[in-house]
């Protein structure tokens, strides 16, 4: 490699050059670093619940915790009627997750695929769309009272109403950058205080104490944000559903 | 590889499960796993207000370049971005505050 800065590590590079004429569609690490994060989900859980143990083993509870978090998730915020969602959603906590989990492992060359935004727009886009129609289609045009907040005076709704839509389309917005942002601040305030260590010499003991905890940290924060992504996509799906405010 | 022994019938196990659980108080930490709200929620609120000023920004600017009123819809719709943030954050806190009164949490 180059230079080393803390933002070295979110850039992407073309491992695979594949160019369609003007379009460029070459696998690169972020690719790589998504198809890893698939075959760890797809791995971890074949294997951890292949036994299929009455009484599991540490592995099989790991998955079993893994499906209870988002169960409770759609459970409380949605009800049983976004039940037939959970496969969705389930399926995005565990990438998400994984590919959070996987952007934390100390390993040179690593990538953390969630730290783009785009990456997490991508999700938080198709998420906003497919709330959309389901609340459309389930709703037909009455979706549009969605709107019109209830108990307000006449004269207050070209107030209101812009104000609604706007926060109904901040939403994939907020829910992407707050993932990504959380990825991209954990991760360059990392590298920074690692690049303190080497820095200091001796002194280099106090940033590195920092650099442990803040991984800490980082270990917490990359379950959080999955679980809050996912949280938020419930309460989206459930004003989808039930056709009121959260 | 050992035959596992078979588990006797897991309907009755599932009966019995069910009767011993509700026999004496259910332990919180077993019907919710981890959920680990109150970081979350400043994440959560904190991103919405941005979020919003950014996308009523946007509107503005964009219904701008269509009517030629730059810079008046920019403004008026960053007025009514921040207003729609302030009032997603309301909702958010307000809702977590009926969950936190709710008795079982």
């Amino acid at each position: 490699m180059e230079e080393e800065g803390p933002l070295e590590q979110f850039r992407i590079h073309e491992l695979i050059p594949i160019h369609f004429g003007s379009l460029n569609a070459s696998f690169t690490n972020s690719a790589l670093f998504m198809v890893i994060s698939i075959a760890a989900v797809l791995l971890f859980l074949t294997l951890s619940t292949g036994a299929r143990s009455l009484v599991p083993s540490r592995w099989q509870s790991l998955a079993e915790m893994s499906y209870g978090v988002v169960a409770n998730a759609v459970k409380d915020n949605v009800g049983m009627e976004g039940w037939k969602y959970f496969p969705f959603i389930f399926s995005v906590f565990m990438f998400v997750l994984f590919a959070n989990f996987i952007g934390l492992l100390p390993v040179p060359g690593k990538f953390t695929v969630t730290s783009h935004i785009i990456v997490t727009f991508g999700f938080a886009g198709l998420i906003f769309v497919g709330v959309t129609l389901i609340a459309l289609f389930r709703h037909g045009f009455k979706f549009f009272g969605f709107f019109v907040p209830h108990g307000v005076p006449p004269y207050l709704l070209p107030l209101l109403v812009p104000i609604e839509i706007i926060g109904y389309f901040t939403r994939p917005i907020s829910l992407s950058v707050r993932l990504a942002a959380n990825m991209l601040a954990g991760h360059t305030m990392l590298a920074v205080f690692a690049g303190f260590v080497v820095a200091l010499g001796v002194f280099g003991i106090a940033p590195f104490l920092f650099v442990v905890a803040v991984y800490g940290l980082e270990v917490i924060v990359a379950f959080l944000q999955a679980y809050v992504f996912v949280v938020l996509t419930c309460l989206y799906l459930s004003d989808a559903i039930h056709l009121h405010h959260e | 590889m050992t035959e596992e022994p078979q588990p006797p019938d897991l309907k009755e196990f599932s009966d019995r499960l069910r009767k011993a659980q509700g026999a004496d108080v259910p332990d919180p930490r077993l019907s919710r796993p981890f959920a680990p709200r109150g970081m979350g929620v400043a994440f959560r609120v904190a991103t919405e207000l941005v979020a919003a000023l950014v996308v009523g920004g946007g509107f503005g600017w964009l219904l701008d370049g269509w009517l030629n009123t730059r810079p008046w819809l920019f403004l008026v719709f960053l007025t009514f971005g921040f207003a729609s943030g302030i009032i997603t954050a309301f909702r958010a806190a307000s809702r977590i505050s009926a969950e936190a009164d709710t008795p079982g949490n």
